[in-house]
């Protein structure tokens, strides 16, 4: 039996949080590494991977309402601009330019961004369970604009387009995570807390996915009238899926910015939307691994490209010409999404799956 | 009441544009039940087409060549990159045409770059003077009359032409009409290319009276809310849906300094709120086919 790890002889291997023995592996090895990157790589780096962290945490809540319950909603960016606007408001310096009430306790602002968050996604679900397909697609694109519209003008709690404000300050049980100090700098804190955070959201949603309700939600995903026959109560199963895909982006959404130290109602526009989208599809949609690897490819995609201009000469650094490495990018997103989705609609995850089937039969090819 | 009147004026003008992108997206969405939301880069493509065209050929030869050409670049991208997606589930392949909007829509700004570039029409900001003191703008006129032409012509080849049979046959039924000979994979290639070409006619009186800019996708946006309330298989429905939106649209930018809780620039969020308003009563849209669920 040890030679066959997709032999299951019994549901419970069926549900168990690591499907062989190979995953648990890689899974542990990655932690390790991930553990000691704050001591291997220099601050800016880290700082963009704790950045990747947050994504991922985002990107694990995008998941479970379009990757599991397969409905696609492109309205992610409105989520993750009210955990944004909840947690800066909460934490924010009250005697500031823009509201704030001085909470800066993140096991405050952080649960709070993501309920606000949640209940807007609760009030969004009616619409999903009413509406199908690409309809909702549209619809939740349409919250996207309407929420744009409301944080652009909102300027006491958002500062107005080109101004912008703070983000929350976190700080845990009294330890201020936002300035360095003798142990740890910041970069290393705030990576830390991210990873933190991003493996609790991870196992999580790993949870959810092989309990009731995650079965529930992939039968709504695979067919929902089929589903609604044999007693899954779509209603209500929508309504969760939203909520807590909407939690995950509230968190995120509160957290996106602070290594940043600085952000703007207008980053949450329909591109962002469309970002992680492209994260889930990337990675393979409806897996934990996919997500959180799509994530850090799309986050740490502009860095790359950054790099291209010292290879092909042809291609300027300065956005003032074209060719330039920032419209690269942006192609990028575009042609990695439609490549993907033509070639490998498994994503990073099916790519795995085909090396790992490759290898497993070798030297045949089946 | 002036005010008013020219405002739902400057509706029917503005809505006819938003009319022919719904069209596009309506023919596509007929088709192959997709919606293509790479619509915005063909219509921004075929208004920075007119911009480079109108110097050497003159505007309407320019908005003719643009719209073939256009026209042209959708049927390359619906052969590449959305014929081998045939039988994979619908929201792949939108979000497949999500991804060649934003690879098309960069090329399209790189020609744009950084000048201020027109489209070189003969209306301008000129203007019909009305009994009554009541002010059109000419390019409303034009757009009212170029749009009206388009649909007529576009009724006539759904209802007497061989292809535009085969089209409404495919659109019924798939299967039926493949087994009756007609070409299933011409009929996609035909709605892509038309639709191409209606948003090139659009982007280019979408910039007329102003300069052709990056922003001018948002107004393509625009056109899905148009759609949605008309009922995404209904091209009666998109036509009336983007007329609705666009005298909404112009009555609300007229009246909005009166309710300045609304914030500023309101109206360019009404289609939104427009249809979420219509879906929450008709989640068909207004005139779109109610789906039938059978088990």
């Amino acid at each position: 039996m040890r030679k066959r790890p997709l032999l299951h002889t019994a549901y419970s291997q069926d549900f168990a949080l690591f499907g062989t023995a190979v995953q648990r592996t890689f899974v542990l090895v990655g932690l390790l590494v991930a553990l000691a990157m704050p001591f291997l790589v220099q601050d800016d780096v880290l700082q963009l991977l704790g950045l990747a962290c947050v994504t991922a945490l985002g990107a694990l809540g995008l998941n479970i309402v379009t990757g599991l319950a397969g409905q696609v909603s492109l309205g992610h960016a409105f989520f993750l601009a009210i955990g944004a606007y909840t947690a800066a408001a909460l934490a924010g310096d009250p005697d500031g330019r823009t509201i704030g009430f001085g909470v800066t306790e993140i096991l405050v602002w952080l649960p709070a961004a993501g309920l606000v968050a949640a209940l807007a996604g609760m009030l969004v679900a009616p619409l999903a369970t009413r509406l199908r397909g690409l309809y909702l697609a549209v619809v939740t694109l349409g919250l996207v604009f309407i929420g744009g519209h409301v944080i652009n003008g909102w300027s006491e709690l958002t500062g107005g387009p080109g101004v912008g404000r703070q983000p929350p300050a976190p700080s845990l049980l009294g330890l201020d995570l936002n300035t360095s100090d003798a142990f740890l700098t910041r970069d290393q804190k705030l990576y830390l807390l991210m990873l933190v955070l991003l493996l609790i959201g991870a196992l999580a949603a790993r949870n959810l996915a092989r309990s009731r309700v995650g079965r529930a939600l992939t039968a709504i995903r695979d067919r929902d009238i089929a589903a609604g026959v044999i007693g899954v109560n779509l209603a209500r199963y929508k309504t969760v899926a939203f909520g807590v895909s909407s939690f995950y982006a509230g968190c995120a959404g509160a957290l996106l910015y602070v290594g940043a130290g600085y952000f703007d109602p207008t980053s949450f526009d329909l591109l962002l939307s469309v970002q992680y989208i492209a994260m889930i599809l990337i990675g393979g949609a409806g897996t934990v691994s996919g997500a959180i690897l799509g994530a850090f490819l799309i986050t740490l995609l502009p860095r790359l490209t950054r790099e291209i201009p010292s290879l092909l000469p042809f291609i300027s650094s300065s956005p003032a010409e074209s060719p330039n490495a920032y419209q690269l990018e942006t192609v990028l997103y575009g042609v990695l999404i439609v490549v993907f989705l033509i070639f490998e609609p498994r994503g990073l995850f099916g790519i795995w799956i085909r090396l790992r089937n490759y290898w497993k039969a070798w030297p045949f090819s089946y | 009441m002036k005010d008013l009147l020219e405002s739902v004026l400057r509706g029917i003008g503005t809505g006819s544009v938003y009319a022919l992108l719904g069209l596009g997206f309506v023919i596509i969405y007929k088709a192959t039940r997709v919606i293509s939301f790479a619509q915005p880069s063909f219509m921004l493509a075929g208004a920075v087409l007119v911009t480079y065209l109108a110097g050497p050929l003159g505007f309407f030869a320019a908005l003719v060549a643009a719209a073939a050409l256009t026209g042209g670049l959708a049927l390359g991208v619906e052969r590449l990159a959305v014929r081998p997606m045939i039988g994979r589930p619908v929201f792949t392949v939108a979000i497949i045409t999500l991804g060649i909007d934003i690879a098309v829509r960069v090329v399209d700004n790189a020609f744009i770059g950084l000048d201020v570039r027109h489209v070189g029409d003969p209306w301008g900001l000129k203007v019909f003077k009305l009994p009554g003191g009541i002010v059109v703008e000419q390019r409303h006129v034009a757009m009212v009359l170029t749009t009206a032409v388009l649909i007529a012509a576009l009724f006539a080849f759904f209802r007497y032409t061989r292809t535009g049979l085969a089209m409404r046959a495919a659109a019924y039924d798939q299967e039926a009409a493949l087994a009756q000979g007609v070409s299933v994979g011409s009929v996609f290639a035909m709605s892509w290319a038309l639709a191409g070409a209606l948003a090139a006619v659009a982007g280019t009186f979408a910039a007329v009276g102003g300069s052709v800019s990056e922003s001018l996708w948002l107004v393509a946006l625009t056109a899905l809310p148009v759609i949605i309330l008309g009922g995404l298989d209904s091209l009666p429905g998109a036509v009336i849906g983007g007329v609705v939106v666009g005298v909404v649209q112009e009555v609300t930018a007229a009246y909005q300094g009166h309710l300045p809780w609304l914030g500023g620039n309101f109206s360019v969020v009404t289609p939104y709120v427009v249809m979420l308003l219509v879906l929450l009563v008709r989640p068909y849209g207004l005139f779109g086919t109610r789906e039938v669920t059978r088990v």
